[in-house]
């Protein structure tokens, strides 16, 4: 099975946010994605694009590019780089990239989290690294379907068997 | 071949692995029989057959042969659960908490009758899978944690495998230990594995009542394993469950 799961999972205040990556650009990493600086305090990069990411026109590049804590997690080289749409979410717009190695998800590159308060930076900086974790895990663990307490419709909604359904679908 | 399917008040998550047989035709039965299902037993629906039944405002011969079916398999489990099972839940005949996993374990079948023999079907959180998902593999099925939302409790692998999970997390208490009269507290959560999810859904329930006691009712049912989350965060496990960290 070569399936990856190109799903990660937000955290934010409670409520879970599915992020569906439909990997509509997959390019070849020839270098190493740049260089991702984990500043002890999350900051705005001064004005570095996403390298591989597409480009949002809602939003301007500079503002929301996440380089605080989670902006990388697992591998940063592989043999394609699948780049996530831009989910909108209440507290501004999440991108995720994803690092593919022989087919399966080896690494999470955030290219963009929300970050424009003081608490939008307290969320992200404490949920991101806990969730690029859990989705490697998830990814790593070849989960095929998800047993828990009897969920709703609306449940369904953030359960972790809707996003295994987004993956496949 | 994916499908997402709204019914009962859950969702089904179909997931068809090769080969697939004539899969298209094996789901849109297996979908319709949901929903057959669900306009038979729903107790929602004032005028389902099952509400009508319990209303007393038809007998049970008047009702579709699938009622009497689930109703002895209800007092099938209720004698073999010592009463922590029943149908009758509040006094009035309520078989929801049996018939969901014998829907999914029929609508198994169904897709197996179409030649879609490797499958995993989700309801809500139930699980049967058939066959595997690949040559060389068996089925994963996650225990998502009930006190942890998004962290895996354990991995439980398998072929022709039911696995069935109670718990409070999703809906809060909603299961009455009929000995006491008050909801069951003791466990987060009770996970059950064996062949079919008729059988292990019914038993998840009544585990779940039964909370720490389980452990030792769950040994003595034979094919049947669980992995429990108690109330206080620790866990426990029948000799031959078969999941593993994940």
């Amino acid at each position: 099975m070569r399936r990856a799961i190109f799903a990660v999972l937000v955290t934010a205040v409670g409520l879970v946010l599915l992020l569906s990556f439909k990997p509509h650009e997959l390019t070849a990493v020839a270098s190493p994605p740049s260089a991702v600086s984990h500043a002890p305090a999350p900051q705005h990069s001064a004005g570095e694009p996403p390298s591989s990411g597409r480009q949002d026109t809602a939003v301007p590049p500079a503002n929301g590019t996440w380089t605080g804590p989670g902006a990388t997690a697992g591998t940063t080289r592989g043999d394609k780089v699948a780049t996530g749409d831009i989910a909108d979410t209440r507290w501004g717009p999440v991108q995720v990239e994803l690092v593919l190695s022989g087919g399966r998800m080896t690494g999470i590159r955030v290219l963009r989290a929300p970050d424009s308060t003081h608490r939008d930076l307290a969320i992200s900086s404490e949920a991101l690294p806990m969730l690029n974790d859990e989705a490697l895990a998830a990814q790593s663990a070849q989960i095929d379907a998800v047993s828990g307490a009897t969920y709703t419709s609306e449940g369904y909604a953030r359960s972790l068997q809707s996003a295994l359904d987004r993956a496949g679908l | 071949m994916r499908h997402v399917e709204h019914a009962m008040g859950t969702v089904f998550s179909f997931d068809l692995r090769p080969p697939l047989g004539d899969a298209r035709r094996a789901v849109t039965e297996a979908v319709a029989w949901l929903h057959r299902v669900d306009a038979v037993f729903s107790t929602y629906r004032a005028e389902s057959p099952v509400s009508r039944l319990a209303r007393g405002e038809i007998p049970l011969d008047d009702c579709p042969p699938q009622v009497a079916e689930v109703l002895e398999l209800g007092a099938s489990v209720a004698e073999v659960s010592e009463g922590y099972f029943s149908i009758r839940p509040r006094g009035l005949l309520d078989p929801s908490g049996l018939v969901k996993g014998w829907a999914i374990e029929q609508a198994s079948r169904i897709l197996a009758r179409y030649g879609a023999v490797n499958h995993c079907l989700n309801g809500g959180g139930d699980v049967q899978c058939s066959g595997t998902p690949a040559p060389d593999r068996s089925w994963r099925v996650a225990v998502v944690h009930p006190l942890r939302p998004r962290v895996l409790a354990t991995v439980v692998a398998g072929h022709d495998l039911a696995i069935a999970t109670s718990g409070t997390a999703e809906r809060g208490p909603h299961i009455m230990n009929p000995r006491t009269g008050r909801p069951a507290l003791e466990l987060a959560s009770i996970t059950l594995t064996g062949a079919g999810l008729t059988l292990i859904d019914a038993y998840a329930t009544a585990a779940f009542a039964m909370g720490d006691a389980a452990r030792a009712w769950v040994e003595r049912l034979p094919g049947v394993e669980a992995f429990a989350i108690t109330a206080a965060g620790t866990t426990w496990r029948t000799a031959g469950f078969p999941g593993s960290a994940p």
